[in-house]
């Protein structure tokens, strides 16, 4: 609070500064148009691109017609095919991200309470984790094909890294106070781990699970863009092959919608998390 | 906090330090080497003995046999020099449109609240979702390449850049404000270097995000040569050896870079 108000006095940062100020002295007047500040630039882009379309600035083959787009992704949403593709998107990203926030977890702690197991496994971690999915892409579909495994291991791979390195972290956090306290009460091994270093480590956790979904989202529209033959990022590919750039952008935006939504849901898992972290501010 | 969130960079710095290859607390080395020399024994003995299909479990001999080929005809320098010319140019592209378009939104609270929603919404669009639309606006060889590369460079680059000059510790910009600084010292003298660590997470981040969006504009606009185009030519002709000399050397070269930009980090603050 005290750096928002810092920062207004000089006019940095903050809210409601941002009015114009010949709106000061009326407040509801000032939060009304605050409020419809973020709403200029979409507005003018849609006004532009709707008058470019129909002055015929723009060819409809390059840009469609907003209105086009939108009924393209209704007409995908009343014939089901969008759920259709999007339900094979879900299923592919729940069970990569699940299994490689498992792999991830387990992997993570595992190194986290074995100094023996870790300097053993982390320097090959480490240098396989330099490979990014898309270089494991080609190696993976040599092996397994272009089935759905393919899909499930990328996205796990893409999940599990963050979830491991965050784990680690996370376990190596402890403060040594509170690792010495345990010691004085006469802790046992498993005590230690579940009432004093997993309590810290939530959050480094947390941070590190959303880290992987958020990578999970990414490397499933990257395997669908370059196999599958449904899903969303499929959606993409095949608007594109057709020349339909209507059905390609409605695609890129229910791509969009759910990212969002996942974000804002990960973010409020994550802000719960924290509140309940031991020694946080109530 | 009334004004609306940047984005998220508490998740940049988390990606940067799982960046940050973390030691093993133990410090003996020979431990780490026990995994990778077991698992090319095993490849090696399962080459050998023939118990796979051997068109796919190429002899770890065959990978070094076409490592050198791709060596010596000067074929890997060729990929190379291609994708790291790209990687340069759309890095350089993205992070100086990236550092004006940060500096803005963190500066003006009006641009900020203009802008920032929008940049969110767009940001969370998958990146790569955006190459068909590319590929039609710009076509498949390099103007389209480094259109995407920018793009992949601008987003945490705004996204820090603005983090950190909104954060700057308002006991600073009070004392600014009592040495009645100008608003143009305040920002050159109090919240750049503030921000400069901040600043540098994005552009770290923006070296690597565009090493990613390289191999993924090579592999998704296959046009050209480079070393996804290297990677791509292995995988259609079912050579295994080709597709793991190109992984060896997409894993390499992100790791120098990192090596780099945190040689670099630790130059900068040094300097500070």
């Amino acid at each position: 609070m005290a750096a928002e108000r810092a920062a207004a006095a000089i006019g940095v940062g903050g809210g409601l500064r941002a009015a114009p100020v010949f709106l000061a002295d009326r407040p509801r007047l000032r939060r009304l148009a605050d409020g419809l500040l973020p709403w200029l630039l979409p507005a003018a882009l849609l006004a532009l691109w709707v008058a470019g379309a129909e002055r015929g600035w723009i060819s409809p083959q390059v840009l469609p017609p907003p209105l086009f787009v939108y009924e393209t992704l209704r007409d995908l949403a009343v014939s089901g095919d969008l759920w259709l593709n999007v339900s094979a998107s879900l299923q592919r990203v729940l069970v990569g991200f699940a299994a490689g926030a498992f792999i991830g977890l387990a992997l993570g702690s595992a190194m986290g309470l074995s100094r023996r197991f870790e300097a053993y496994v982390l320097p090959t971690f480490n240098a396989l984790v330099q490979i990014p999915v898309l270089g494991w892409l080609p190696f993976v579909l040599l092996i397994v094909g272009i089935g759905e495994p393919l899909k499930y291991i990328l996205i796990a791979k893409a999940a599990m890294v963050p979830v491991a390195l965050n784990t680690l972290q996370g376990f190596r956090q402890t403060p040594v106070a509170l690792r010495e306290v345990g010691q004085v009460y006469g802790y046992s091994r498993r005590q230690q781990v579940l009432e004093i270093v997993l309590p810290h480590a939530v959050p480094t956790l947390f941070t590190g699970l959303r880290l992987g979904f958020t990578k999970a989202w990414l490397s499933l529209v990257v395997v669908e863009l370059v196999a599958s033959s449904e899903g969303l990022g499929y959606l993409i590919v095949y608007g594109r092959q057709l020349f339909q750039l209507d059905l390609v952008m409605a695609a890129v935006v229910v791509v969009g919608a759910i990212g969002y939504a996942i974000d804002r849901l990960l973010d409020a898992l994550e802000a719960f998390a924290k509140r309940r972290q031991p020694g946080a501010a109530p | 906090m009334s004004g609306p969130r940047t984005a998220s960079p508490s998740l940049d710095r988390a990606e940067l330090a799982a960046l940050q290859p973390l030691r093993p607390a133990d410090g003996s080395r020979w431990r780490g080497l026990v995994l990778p020399i077991a698992a090319v024994f095993l490849w090696w003995a399962l080459s050998r003995l023939d118990l796979v299909n051997s068109a796919l479990l190429v002899s770890p001999g065959k990978v070094a046999a076409t490592a050198w080929d791709q060596i010596a005809t000067g074929r890997l320098w060729r990929a190379l020099a291609a994708s790291l010319a790209r990687e340069a140019t759309g890095f350089l592209i993205g992070t100086a449109a990236g550092l004006v378009l940060g500096a803005l939104l963190g500066l003006s609270a009006l641009a900020n609240r203009i802008v920032g929603p929008s940049f969110n919404t767009f940001k969370q669009i998958s990146l790569f979702a955006w190459i068909p639309l590319i590929s039609v606006w710009f076509g498949l060889g390099d103007v389209a390449k480094v259109v995407f590369l920018s793009l992949a460079a601008l987003v945490p680059v705004v996204v820090n850049t603005c983090d950190g000059i909104r954060t700057a510790p308002p006991a600073l910009l009070e004392v600014a404000r009592v040495y009645g600084y100008t608003r143009w010292q305040t920002v050159t003298e109090v919240i750049l270097p503030a921000a400069l660590p901040s600043i540098f997470t994005g552009v770290y981040l923006a070296l690597i995000y565009s090493w990613l969006a390289t191999i993924g504009a090579e592999y998704l606009l296959v046009a050209g040569r480079g070393i996804g185009n290297t990677l791509v030519e292995g995988s259609e002709h079912f050579q295994m050896d080709l597709v793991i000399f190109g992984m060896v050397v997409i894993g390499l070269v992100g790791w120098l870079m990192n090596a780099l930009a945190r040689r670099l980090e630790r130059r900068l603050s040094r300097f500070r």
